[in-house]
Order: structure tokens, then sequence, then C-alpha cells
């Protein structure tokens, strides 16, 4: 896919997102901005654009990132593209550790401020966005932005409070979305959409006693076409990886 | 990739125990100059694995670059630090976001496991079977 298709597929959608989100709140300028299933880049790039610090853009298609660092450049982004994984095949590693030759005043911190992702909607594979929302809700420190059908808005809202760390969630507008056949499981040519937009809000990670407490050993891996959680342990220190795995429907 | 991303990857081959901090192997890298942000440069530090950073820069032959503890707040905060090249500010800066490997590997410190660089892109794939159960 070249960029100018790219622009005509996600052009309205993309672009009204990111401004919206930043006009909005002080999510993305200055920030360290992961976008998860990434894809061709747009929200890599829309967030680049609206001068996060650090995008990290994590796909599982190698040639997806190949596109998306072309149309980086086109636009002179800095950014930065991690082809990822199948499994649990790379980490963002989040709760970043206390070090021997650091003073105790440094805090644990995640690296990771705001998650931007436009995820599979759960259609093929059930849950498959909730997981998304509840691997952002363990990633970001500030926001997590997300896209999902507005037919299931009550479901997501309810278990994304309930279950996924979140301390609010909501949702900044509703769009309509041209979903052009993609997937040998799409069934018509084009489908026309509505898909809400939301932010959600973590809970502060001192908040969180089965984040920091959870048995550090304890690995979520959920296989193909999914993402994952893992927690981990670093000298000592936990760090909180999220691996991310968005499989494309075979 | 920056070494902030670096900062933030780790291994989960079988085997793995950490699997963090990946060693560097640097085949080519480059700089893109950026504009110093000293704001995000001391909300990053307190986040950094310094350690892991100061090996990085090693690995790359530029030893003198970060001492070997972090730099202070009060360093980071002191008046034309941006502007001086060589305040603490500035190197910081510079390893974290202006230093760019574009060829190379990371490679698991618990399993020697080799993650290319190519383009600038780290690939972390794994096989199936060499995920960490």
């Amino acid at each position: 896919m070249k960029l100018k298709q790219l622009e005509g597929l996600l052009g309205d959608l993309q672009q009204f997102t990111a401004p919206k989100a930043e006009n909005s709140f002080d999510d993305i300028t200055g920030k360290v901005v992961a976008d998860f299933g990434c894809g061709c880049g747009t929200l890599s790039v829309a967030s680049s654009l609206l001068d996060a610090e650090h995008v990290v853009g994590i796909d599982i298609d190698p040639q997806s990132l190949e596109l998306a660092q072309e149309n980086a450049a086109d636009l002179e982004c800095k950014l930065l593209m991690v082809s990822s994984c199948q499994i649990a095949l790379w980490k963002v590693v989040c709760l970043n550790q206390l070090s021997a030759t650091t003073d105790m005043h440094y805090s644990v911190g995640l690296l990771v401020d705001s998650v931007v992702m436009n995820p599979p909607f759960g259609t093929s594979r059930k849950g498959a966005d909730m997981e998304f929302i509840s691997m952002g809700l363990k990633v970001a420190t500030r926001a997590v932005y997300s896209l999902h059908k507005t037919s299931t808005r009550e479901h997501i809202k309810k278990v994304a409070l309930r279950n996924c760390n979140a301390i609010s969630a909501e949702v900044l507008c509703e769009l309509r979305y041209n979903l052009p056949r993609t997937y040998k499981f799409h069934k018509q040519n084009e489908v026309d959409i509505a898909v809400d937009f939301w932010r959600f809000v973590p809970r502060a990670r001192d908040e969180v006693g089965h984040v920091m407490n959870l048995d550090l050993d304890c690995e979520f891996v959920i296989a193909r076409k999914s993402i994952s959680l893992s927690i981990g342990n670093v000298r000592g220190r936990p760090i909180l990886m999220g691996c991310l795995a968005k499989g494309r429907p075979e | 990739m920056r070494l902030l991303t670096h900062n933030m990857l780790a291994s989960n081959a079988r085997g793995a125990v950490t699997g963090y901090p990946l060693k560097l192997q640097v085949v080519k890298w480059s700089t893109k100059e950026a504009e110093p942000n000293p704001e995000f440069l001391r909300g990053m530090l307190p986040k950094i694995d310094w350690p892991a950073l100061v090996a990085a820069t090693q690995a790359l032959g530029l030893p003198e670059l970060l001492p070997e503890a972090p730099p202070t707040d009060a360093e980071l905060s002191a008046e034309g630090a941006a502007a001086d090249e060589g305040s603490a500010l500035r190197r910081l800066h510079r390893a974290l976001l202006e230093i760019h490997i574009e060829e190379g590997a990371l490679v698991c410190p618990d399993t020697d496991r080799c993650f290319p660089i190519s383009r600038g892109v780290p690939n972390m794939l794994l096989h199936e079977d060499e995920v960490r159960n």
C-alpha cells in the first residue's frame, strides 16, 4: 500500500483523531508515545507531527514497518519503528528498575507516557480489542487513545473500568469509518461503520496492587493474533513488559 | 533505533532470565540532530536504566559520552546547559535521542539469541518454539 492509498483509506479518520487528542489533553506533545499495531504508521506519524518527543511504532509485519518508515521519512518524522513478533516476542520494559548507581531519590517510573492504537475490533477474534486496551493501560502512564466500534461502547466501558485498570473511559467523539474489504473474512466489499474514539486513563501505578505485587515470575502469553502481557523482574525490580503480537487473520 | 528504545527492549527468548539489557552490536550508526528538550530529559532520566544506557554508549565506542553515575537534577537544570555542547544535559540528549543505530544487532544477555537491526529497525521476532513459556 502506498502512502497515497493509505491516506485515502485512513486519512480523514486518523488526521481527525490525533489533533483532537492533542487539542484536548496534554498527552502527546513532548511525550513518549507507543503505537500498538502501528501498521503503516499513521498514528505514529500523527503523534510525531504533534511533536511527540519519541514515538515507537510496533507491529508484527516487517513490510508494514518498511512502509511506515517511508511514510515517516516522507513527512520527516523522527520515528522509530520496531518490527515485532508473533507471540511474546518483544517487550516494552515499562517499569524501569532502580540500579545500584542510582540515587534513591530516583523513583520507579514508566517509560511510555501515552499509547495510541487502532486495534482489531474483536469481531473476528472475540476479545482482541479488550486485550489491546488492557495492555495499553498497563504500559501507558498518562492515557490510551483507541478506536472501537460504537456498537461495543457499553461493553468496552464496563470492561475497561472493571478489568483493565482504567480510572476513566471516555468517548471523545464518534466517527464514521468506511472500511473497505481487507481480509478474507470480510464478507462485504465495504462497510460503513460507526467508530468511537476513546481516551482511557490508567490508574496510577502505586494504587495498582496487582501490578506491583503480582508474582513476578508470572507471565501470560496469549498465542497468535493477540497481545499479551508479562511481568518480569530485572535486578530485583519489577518490570512490566508488554508483548505485542497482533497477527493478521488467516 | 535510538538508545532510548534500546533501554525499553528485552529479550523473550526461551532460557532468558531477564533478557535485559540487550547487548548492542553496532555495524553502522548515525547522528541525527534533534532539538534538546530539557524538561523531557529531566522527566525521562529517573525512568532510564542508567547502566544499560552507559553500556550501550560503550558498545558504540563512545566511552567518554556518559559518566558512570547519572547526572543530578541540578546538573540537568543548570543555566545554559541546553546551549553548552559539553553539558550533562546535552550529553544525555545526544545519547538518548540523537544517536541512531542503523545496522547491527541486539543480543540477549542470557541466551545469546541475536536480534538483527536492519535499516534502523530491530527485529525482535522469535520463532514460536523459541519463545519463553
